[in-house]
């Protein structure tokens, strides 16, 4: 085999590593139930919501940051985190600053309707708050809502206290709890009874403070005959210190409902010496609770310095469907623990579990999941196809599945696979003029393929493109 | 016009010397044959002209129009007009064979990028004569294709690359009577002034169907005899050890 360097041009390819100067109104370092108190009342709650965060930090409290994970990481000090960050003006006018309109350009994320993409309505969550959302009066006409996580609990507090922590309780594990106590912002989505929504809803998350962990919220109710397909996408400056995000997306499918889910996480995923980076540690669930019913999980994890995700599937309606598609990429240092739960309730649920594993230079790269089928589950299926691939020698790749069966008329299938980059695949293209770089990058976009072809078209171009950027300079 | 001319080549993988001292000269159109028992060095010769990084070339040169390949990589040899019809092609899963040949035919072009409309008509045309289903070029390269399939595949990207010298190593083993026919086909289609073509082979079958102009021999990593087609009958009718006589090699 030739040997594989890895080498920095990976961090030097990340265009997202830059800071806005821009003036905050920023917490004071530390977490207790004053600060929770002064979040809650900047984005001026309801009582109700106040009581439920101070109820899920004494929860928290005492609890223990989960170990079983496959990760290396120093012990996290949460008193030395500011939990709520926010460009001032954002928060004081309506108008937006050009400091951030210009961040967001640079980004390539447009903010006023004119210039957005056609078929995307965007909201954008920027540190702790969200700066705007797009095509919000063509989305009101089909009665969809589609905000900030807190203007809905401003503006359609029932239907927040109806469905928020059904999907992820409070108290469901250490950093969910966390989140209940102090998130910030994040989207909501409700799509009524029988619409078809037109447009891919998106939320773009950018971390920009210093020392400043983000906890975004998210909330995605697709009522009885509705559809809507959502993407989120996020990067965050360069910097020597690891921040921490940790995220709780919930989704909620009732009826005939068909919720698409989809990722592009590139946050910055420190330097090649494993300096700096986002913790990434999210808890994102769906919830199919009427029959018939879909929800189907795509991502794209090329960032982060430390990935802590398990998008899972509660399929509880009877003939419910859940899905989960993942390319997690890792390079230098970088650790990914990530995978999927799939939990057969009704009867004739079905899962798909497509997981494709990319590690180079000195990363660890682990597939973990559980499928479980519950007694009464009659007929429950799934089929997980988990594959690993390593380019060079001094990365690691596991795969960790798990199955619990309480059914014996459960059809369960599982695949796993790991393997080089084949020197064979290499030469063979070579042979036919494609250069060696070319043909590692061909041969990985091949492995992702049944993967990408999940995503929505323009966003499944732009994650090859980004892949082959994380590419340059891991391999040749 | 094009000429390949391997001299005293001799070529190792790990400690084992395989090709002691090879001279072969190929002519763009001509048709060469080469021949020989099991572990007499064909397959090496051919991954040794193209490239592959598991040999070591210890003495002697490759030139292709009085350049040396030594010095370059697998796919400059491969623009500089040489082509490897593989005994074992690989699969690349996920890849498509349209994107594939796309890719391989841009890396050609001068400008790297190859019209797409007239590429498209000449691989549906290449394909329709090898017959080809034209479904095939969404499926993934070489994925769970059987061996006929395969070989069909390494002669279309022959059509589509129009190399001017091309090495077909063992492309005859494991095809039933209709592949072979098909693949011949192909071959003898792009048979002409334009191509050198060397036919490594195991079985004067496939000769019967792409005739060589020239036979050569190649035992124990040297070619010990070259002769006009009515070699291939001589050798039909008395075997290896004739030729070991005739070289006088141990037997």
């Amino acid at each position: 085999m030739p040997e594989f360097d890895t080498d920095s041009q990976l961090v030097q390819d990340y265009k997202y590593g830059f800071y806005t100067d821009i003036e905050t109104d920023t917490l004071p370092k530390g977490l207790n139930e004053e600060v929770i108190a002064m979040i809650s009342a900047k984005k001026e709650e309801p009582t109700w919501m106040l009581e439920w965060r101070l109820k899920a930090f004494r929860r928290w409290q005492k609890m223990k940051d989960p170990k079983w994970a496959f990760l290396d990481f120093p012990e996290i000090d949460y008193q030395d985190i500011h939990y709520y960050s926010a460009p001032k003006q954002a928060v004081e006018s309506a108008e937006l600053d050009p400091e951030l309109q210009k961040t967001f350009e640079r980004l390539g994320i447009p903010l006023n309707e004119r210039d957005a993409l056609s078929g995307v309505a965007m909201d954008v969550v920027f540190d702790s708050v969200s700066v705007g959302t797009t095509h919000q009066e063509m989305l009101e006409e089909q009665g969809i809502i589609f905000c900030s996580i807190s203007e809905a609990i401003q503006n359609h507090p029932e239907l927040v206290r109806q469905y928020l922590g059904t999907v992820v309780p409070p108290g469901d594990n250490f950093y969910a709890a966390l989140n209940s106590a102090v998130f910030t912002d994040g989207s909501f989505c409700y799509i009524p009874k029988g619409v078809k929504c037109p447009v891919e809803l998106s939320t773009y998350f950018r971390i920009n403070a210093a020392d400043t962990g983000q906890f975004e919220r998210t909330l995605i109710v697709c009522d009885d005959n509705a559809t809507c397909s959502y993407l989120e996408g996020c990067t965050a400056p360069q910097r020597d210190t690891n921040q921490l995000h940790a995220a709780v997306v919930e989704i909620v499918a009732l009826e005939n409902a068909d919720v698409k889910y989809s990722t592009v996480q590139n946050w910055y995923a420190g330097d090649e010496e494993g300096k700096g980076g986002i913790y990434n540690f999210v808890t994102k669930r769906g919830h199919c609770r009427g029959r018939n019913s879909k929800i189907s999980w795509t991502q794209v994890e090329v960032g982060a310095a430390i990935t802590w995700k398990y998008p899972s599937c509660v399929l509880e309606g009877d003939n419910s469907v859940g899905e989960f598609y993942s390319v997690a990429f890792t390079n230098n240092h970088m650790q990914a623990d990530t995978g999927t739960k799939m939990i057969h309730v009704g009867k004739n649920t079905s899962s798909t579990i497509v997981s494709k594993g990319i590690s180079a230079g000195k990363s660890a790269n682990n597939y973990r999941g559980l499928v479980q089928v519950m007694d009464g589950a009659k007929h429950a299926r799934n089929h997980s196809a988990c594959d690993s691939l390593l380019i060079g020698r001094e990365c690691s790749a596991n795969t960790f599945p798990y199955i619990e069966c309480e059914e014996d008329s459960a059809a369960l299938a599982h695949e796993a696979t790991t393997s080089n980059i084949s020197e064979d695949q290499l030469f063979y293209l070579q042979s036919r003029g494609i250069s060696e770089e070319d043909a590692a990058s061909m041969v990985v976009k091949g492995f992702c393929k049944d993967v990408f072809k999940q995503l929505p078209l323009e966003f499944s171009v732009e994650a090859v493109k980004l892949l082959e950027i994380k590419l340059e300079g891991s391999i040749g | 016009m094009a000429h390949l001319e391997i001299k005293n080549l001799h070529a190792r993988t790990g400690d084992i010397e395989i090709l002691k001292g090879v001279n072969l000269e190929i002519s763009q159109g001509e048709v060469h044959a080469l021949m020989g028992p099991n572990g007499s060095g064909k397959s090496t010769l051919s991954s040794v002209i193209m490239g592959h990084p598991d040999y070591e070339v210890t003495e002697g040169d490759i030139l292709l129009d009085g350049e040396s390949l030594l010095e370059m990589d697998p796919e400059e040899r491969a623009i500089a007009g040489l082509f490897l019809c593989f005994q074992y092609p690989v699969a690349i899963p996920g890849v498509s064979i349209s994107n594939f040949l796309k890719k391989a035919v841009d890396a050609r072009h001068p400008e790297g990028k190859a019209p797409s409309g007239p590429f498209l008509k000449e691989m549906r045309e290449n394909m329709a004569y090898l017959d080809m289903d034209p479904k095939f070029a969404n499926r993934g390269l070489n994925e769970g294709f059987s061996g006929g399939e395969k070989k069909r595949m390494e002669i279309l990207q022959m059509m589509m690359f129009k190399p001017t010298m091309a090495i077909m190593d063992e492309t005859d083993s494991g095809l039933d009577i209709d592949a072979l026919q098909v693949v011949s086909k192909g071959v003898n289609k792009l048979r002409g002034p334009d191509l050198g073509l060397l036919v490594i082979t195991h079985y004067e079958r496939i000769l019967t169907y792409i005739q060589p102009d020239h036979l050569h021999i190649l035992m124990e990593g040297r070619v010990v005899m070259s002769g006009g087609p009515e070699l291939v009958k001589q050798l039909e009718e008395n075997g290896y050890d004739w030729v070991r006589e005739q070289a006088s090699l141990p037997a």
